[in-house]
């Protein structure tokens, strides 16, 4: 159901940032100055009833997870908001952090005080220097206006963010990985247990959140918890409120959306998109970043056994609402909610190996299955579209991309062969085509 | 020869190793402000010098050096250009966008011209999807580009020939 709203991005249409004094006009800054004479507990049951599912593409609620952090013991706790977005398709944080930065400021002071931290640090990638000023001077601003420091808003609790910055790596969106990089490390996931809310970032405990997800706290306190889950349209399936949907490759408008939780792809595309690219027909649309496996506009839901699913099952899985769970039980992923369109002009095989080879540069190469497995993939399906790989080696894909999936320390390997299998089998003839016939009856492109 | 920061630098420096708990977690914001103040590459002096300020072994700066990207182990151009070569930029045209890069410039991604002006390079996602094709020229980014406007962009990078006397 498409129920646009202006809240996190406050309907911003100009490309400057939103002044504190108009942040504040709009209610801005309120609800962390209510929350810091509330319990920690309080908050927390505020943010469950939220129901914000981690909007950095595991979709892990926020509540739950900062319900993991233990009471205030000898080591500091540490908030840390992961601003390294990165994946493929992706570039919705970018707009809050350019557009609206207090939003995020605002849920960062709520953030620490909810964990017991007095430190955040948003850990921004390197690449995007106008988020980075923009995150420093609303930080200043809101010093300026005694929301931070050691007094934030007159109460005993010290609050200090920092901006901090990667260097040019994936992987550092990979929540350890940003841990070490913050550290001033290289960048390698860590074995988990332990979890960041046992031992984190130097060895004390630790949330990790996206952007957005600590952007839509400031929301849900700001109007309530529950209010905030039942804007959403799979309010049911505790995936709550509102967040940004991007739209980006072969649509009439790209760009980034927001509205309620529970929109569909179809309208995503058609409605805010403006249709596909030129109006071609679709091919595919990958729902949330590259690690998502592909959706086919031919499929349709079949999820029996869940009441839930009641009002979908038969129906095209772009007419289903889009949420972490209702999206998991299709075989994909919501991932971050970005979705790349692929017209009917697309290669499906060119597409596929652009993004192996996206994998293969960004394995960290800790992991010898992930390590050398995408570099097999990238290396098979160049020879694939040479028209110079055999029946065998098309399979020896499955083989190598099965083989990376659960085998490696974190979930980087599982977002490489996921889109990998979906290609393969979705698009099996197209491969075979390569195989067989060097690929003739394909377009042999990706542009319209 | 041995690298130092300048006074200005120095207090850049001092204010970055208070935002943490320990030396080490200065260890990259430390490494952009030298790569910066020598000419946007990591020598091994720089190497030497962070790894003494920051009381961390040469190997580790070395290895963190080596692990991320944007942290040069050569001496780049002038200037530094990455041509987005991800799925939603080659969706909307990024090969021809870097193709155009390589004619102009004469040189393929990854070198760097013979004027030592411009290095070329293509980057993974640099998360502007919805505004592809783009390009990051040193700290900026040029979005929505058009074939007209990268060849004005480059005009500005292209040093002219020299008249002759």
């Amino acid at each position: 159901m498409l129920k646009r709203t202006e809240l996190i991005l406050n309907g911003q249409s100009s490309t400057e940032a939103l002044t504190i004094a108009d942040y504040m006009a709009a209610g801005g800054y309120r609800a962390a100055d209510r929350a810091l004479s509330m319990s920690r507990d309080a908050i927390i049951q505020e943010v469950k009833a939220a129901h914000i599912r981690g909007r950095g593409g595991a979709g892990f609620d926020c509540g739950m997870k900062w319900g993991f952090m233990p009471q205030p013991g000898p080591k500091p706790h540490y908030l840390v908001v992961n601003a390294d977005e990165g994946e493929p398709g992706t570039f919705k944080d970018r707009q809050i952090m350019e557009l609206n930065p207090h939003l995020l400021i605002e849920g960062c002071i709520i953030g620490c005080y909810a964990i017991g931290a007095h430190a955040c640090y948003i850990y921004v990638r390197h690449e995007l220097h106008l988020a980075k000023e923009r995150l420093w001077a609303a930080i200043e601003q809101a010093k300026d206006k005694g929301y931070l420091g050691k007094h934030p808003f007159g109460k005993a609790y010290p609050v200090d963010i920092y901006v901090h910055t990667g260097a040019g790596a994936y992987i550092c969106g990979e929540e350890t990985a940003l841990l070490n990089s913050l550290e001033g490390k290289r960048g390698e996931p860590r074995l988990k247990p332990p979890f960041p809310a046992q031992a984190g970032a130097f060895g004390c405990p630790t949330s990790v959140n996206n952007v957005e997800t600590v952007s839509a706290v400031t929301l849900a306190m700001r109007m309530g918890g529950d209010a905030f889950s039942r804007m959403s349209a799979l309010h049911e399936f505790n995936d709550g409120g509102v967040r940004l949907f991007g739209v980006s490759g072969h649509v009439e408008r790209p760009g980034i959306y927001e509205a309620a939780v529970g929109l569909t792809l179809r309208e995503l595309i058609d409605d805010l998109g403006g249709g596909v690219l030129g109006d071609r027909a679709m091919l595919g649309v990958i729902p949330g970043g590259s690690s998502c496996p592909i959706l086919l506009p031919n499929e349709v839901v079949n999820v029996p056994g869940d009441p839930r699913f009641a009002p979908y099952n038969g129906k095209c899985v772009l007419d289903l609402p889009m949420g972490v769970d209702t999206f998991r039980s299709i075989g994909t992923m919501l991932g971050t909610c970005c979705a790349i369109v692929l017209s009917d002009a697309t290669d499906p095989v060119i597409a596929c190996r652009n993004l192996m080879q996206f994998y293969k540069h960004e394995s960290c190469g800790q992991c010898t299955p992930c390590r050398e497995g995408c570099g097999w993939l990238d290396r098979i399906l160049e020879k694939v579209i040479a028209g110079q790989a055999t029946l065998d080696e098309l399979n020896l894909v499955s083989e190598v991309a099965s083989n990376i999936a659960g085998n490696t320390i974190c979930a980087f390997g599982d977002g490489a062969a996921g889109p990998m299998l979906a290609f393969i089998q979705k698009f099996r003839p197209a491969f075979e085509d390569y195989v067989r016939n060097g690929g003739t009856h394909q377009t042999g492109r990706l542009t319209l | 020869m041995v690298f130092s920061l300048s006074s200005e630098q120095t207090s850049e420096f001092d204010q970055i190793l208070t935002r943490y708990p320990t030396k080490q977690a200065a260890c990259i914001p430390v490494l952009h402000l030298c790569q910066k103040a020598n000419g946007n590459w990591i020598s091994e002096e720089v190497i030497q010098f962070v790894a003494e300020k920051l009381e961390l072994s040469t190997a580790h700066v070395k290895g963190v050096v080596s692990f991320y990207s944007l942290l040069n182990e050569k001496p780049p151009g002038k200037h530094q250009l990455w041509v987005c070569r991800t799925l939603s930029c080659a969706l909307r045209g990024s090969e021809s966008i870097l193709a155009q890069c390589e004619k102009r410039l004469g040189i393929k991604a990854g070198e760097t011209t013979p004027d030592g002006n411009v290095t070329l390079r293509t980057a993974e996602c640099l998360a502007s999807c919805g505004s592809a094709p783009m390009l990051q020229l040193d700290d900026k980014y040029h979005e929505n580009l058009t074939t007209e406007r990268l060849n004005a962009l480059l005009d500005g990078l292209i040093e002219k020939p020299k008249a002759t006397t």
